[in-house]
């Protein structure tokens, strides 16, 4: 195989990146002339369905089918929501992109806008990104001013406004209905689908939601062709009807107990271990990773023996992980107690649910409640039946709640006392020698610092 | 009546806003910034003026308003505000004992403003900027592979009062 060149980060690390003049020294809106002067809207639909293009985001859903979900000769106005959210735990991939190459934002924006006959875009920009948001709204007057956006943008009919939307500090804002919600002024609550945004999203118009990177990825696949995109990447599994294949480039975040923690470029279908050795230096000090998280704490978990998974659409559910994510892995050296990382994370969703769905609500809570107890030394073997009944049936999945912010809480729960339940008895056992058999109710702790 | 908190300049700011959306109420996000980046906070009169530049009722903008982990509404923060994480990337390599010991030297719980309103400790969900775990955000700044000693550095920057030189203001 040819060595891979960065496609996503090619410009990253020249100086001023961010600005109008280097980008477009390297060929920067070369894409855009070509396609509004040579190519239909549902030419570029077509190019980018063809490519098999999975949005980054985390769900993983086809791009280009998820744009002819938008209804066919809509009067309109139509919505592109760009999702620029990110606060899935271990992600940044989008914050670089946005940073240093701002750019290479617009014009993916900017095409898909064009696809999808959109009008006005939103980016909703994550509260904690200041540097984005300055780096980006320079850019967007840059390109104001040198006829990329505005009113028949290069002289063509198609005509395009973008602004940038804040957000305000909440998880949830990430998940497309919650971001189309707080985008409307409201909190953040989800909306239960259908209808999907295709067909009614913001302001009740049809709307699409798409990722940061999965939108640079439409620049590249505009500018080179489908042929190219798939020639990256791993087949669809043929045992596996739901796959799809995963194809292109792909930004890896890698962090935790690892030397050289960055984010990284490779096709899609890295193993977890080549992520680690080959691009994150290998285990700090001298130490093995004992688990790692693959792609965003939603994930789960994948213990040391897992780490050969391919960290592409399929690979990580093969080994009982919800999916791919956002490709975020943290690595967990040998030290980290499996009891810690099971309370971070069950902390975290327990401040980030919205609070609409009753199992979502209670059984984040619950969950950290039980995890609190356990670190405190009254821990009882039983409490790990209720953690597991709990996360056995919050979520989309099993059908208890509006959105998959659920799943994600209850995946690292699974995954931590099914793949280490050995660890969880012992400390159980150690930390509470006269109370781990216990199965009456005991009363809870009083939470710290959750709100 | 209360006398007006929002500015000449604040409603104009605002009103700017309105071209960009097909509804007033979509505005409510981008006039709680704008108001809390002047006050540093946004007080509840604050929301009723908002409410009515935004033709809403003071309860929805006041709703949205406390979803949001965002925005103080009793009383300002301080000068400054630091966001630290203490998600998983960041634990992993100390963030929660940054937080610990930022707090204790200050004087302060997290949330909390110390007496001299220098300073506002916060603790944050994942920030972003994992690969310099552990982290703080403080306005447009990122500290980056926080230590206690660093910690300890940033608290003199600032001149918050510690433990360890005098009394923490609390
Ligand atoms: C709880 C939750 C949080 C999410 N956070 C983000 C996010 O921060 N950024 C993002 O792009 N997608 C996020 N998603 C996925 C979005 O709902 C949506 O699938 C995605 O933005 C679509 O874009 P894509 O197809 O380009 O990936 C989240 C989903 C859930 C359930
Ligand atoms: S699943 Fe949780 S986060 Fe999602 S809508 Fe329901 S309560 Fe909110
Ligand atoms: S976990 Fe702290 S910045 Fe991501």
């Amino acid at each position: 195989m040819p060595k891979f060149e960065p496609v996503l980060l090619a410009n990253i690390g020249k100086q001023d990146s961010h600005t109008l003049k280097v980008y477009e020294a390297s060929g920067g809106y070369g894409t855009l002339r070509k396609a509004l002067k040579d190519m239909s809207p549902s030419a570029v639909v077509d190019v980018v369905k063809s490519s098999n293009l999975r949005g980054r985001g985390g769900a993983g859903f086809p791009t280009g089918l998820k744009w002819t979900f938008l209804p066919k000769d809509h009067p309109g106005p139509i919505y592109m929501c760009i999702n620029a959210d990110e606060s899935e735990p271990a992600t940044f991939n989008n914050r670089i992109l946005m940073e240093d190459d701002p750019h290479q934002v617009i014009e993916g924006s900017i095409l898909s806008c064009f696809a999808t006959r959109a009008t006005t875009a939103y980016i909703y920009l994550r509260y904690e990104y200041p540097v984005a948001l300055e780096r980006l709204q320079r850019a967007i007057d840059e390109c104001y001013a040198a006829g990329y956006l505005g009113k028949n943008i290069l002289g063509s009919d198609f005509s395009l406004d973008i602004y940038l939307h804040r957000g305000a500090a909440a998880y949830i804002c990430g998940e497309e209905t919650g971001l189309i919600e707080s985008l409307e002024g409201k909190r953040a609550w989800p909306r239960i689908k259908p209808p999907f945004p295709a067909v009614e999203g913001v302001f009740r118009k049809p709307t699409v939601v798409n990722n940061i990177e999965t939108v640079c990825c439409v620049r590249h696949i505009v500018d080179r062709g489908a042929e190219w995109f798939k020639s990256m990447g791993t087949p669809a599994n043929p045992d596996n009807p739901r796959d799809a294949g995963s194809y292109g480039p792909k930004l890896y975040c890698i962090s935790g107990h690892v030397n050289k923690p960055g984010c990284y470029e490779a096709p899609l279908g890295l193993t977890c271990r080549e992520l680690i050795e080959e691009f994150g230096g290998g285990v700090w000090k001298g130490r093995r990773a004992k688990a790692a998280v693959p792609g965003g704490i939603s994930m789960g978990v994948l213990s040391a023996e897992e780490l050969d998974t391919r960290l592409d659409f399929d690979g990580p559910g093969r080994v009982d992980c919800l999916g791919l994510g956002t490709a975020a892995v943290t690595v967990m050296d040998e030290t980290v107690s499996m009891i810690d990382f099971l309370h971070n994370t069950c902390r975290f969703f327990a401040h980030e649910s919205c609070g609409q769905c009753t199992p979502c609500r209670e059984g984040t809570h619950w969950a950290l409640q039980m995890m609190d107890r356990m670190r405190a030394g009254h821990g009882r073997l039983r409490d790990l039946d209720l953690l597991l009944e709990i996360g056995d049936t919050i979520g989309i999945m099993p059908g208890t709640t509006i959105c998959g912010l659920a799943d994600g809480a209850a995946w690292p729960i699974k995954n931590a006392i099914r793949k280490f339940r050995g660890e969880f008895e012992e400390y159980i056992k150690r930390t509470n020698p006269t109370g781990y058999m216990v199965t009456e109710a005991v009363p809870a702790l009083p939470v710290v610092q959750l709100h | 009546m209360s006398e007006r908190v929002l500015t000449d300049e604040m409603v104009a700011a605002i009103k700017a806003y309105f071209p960009r959306y097909p509804t007033r109420q979509a505005v409510t996000l981008p006039a709680l910034h704008i108001v809390n980046e002047k006050l540093r906070h946004v007080p509840l009169q604050a929301v009723v003026e908002i409410a009515e530049l935004l033709e809403l009722a003071p309860a929805q903008v006041q709703d949205t308003l406390s979803f949001y982990g965002l925005f103080k509404q009793d009383e300002p923060h301080g000068e400054h505000r630091a966001w630290v994480c203490r998600s998983i990337s960041c634990a992993l390599r100390g963030g929660e004992e940054v937080l610990d010991h930022l707090c204790k030297s200050a004087g302060i719980r997290p949330g909390e403003t110390t007496a001299d309103a220098k300073l506002t400790i916060e603790y944050a969900e994942c920030l972003g900027v994992c690969e310099f775990a552990p982290a703080i955000l403080d306005g447009t700044r990122t500290l980056k592979n926080m230590t206690i000693e660093s910690a300890d550095a940033y608290l003199a920057e600032l001149g918050v009062r510690t433990k360890t030189n005098g009394e923490p203001t609390g």
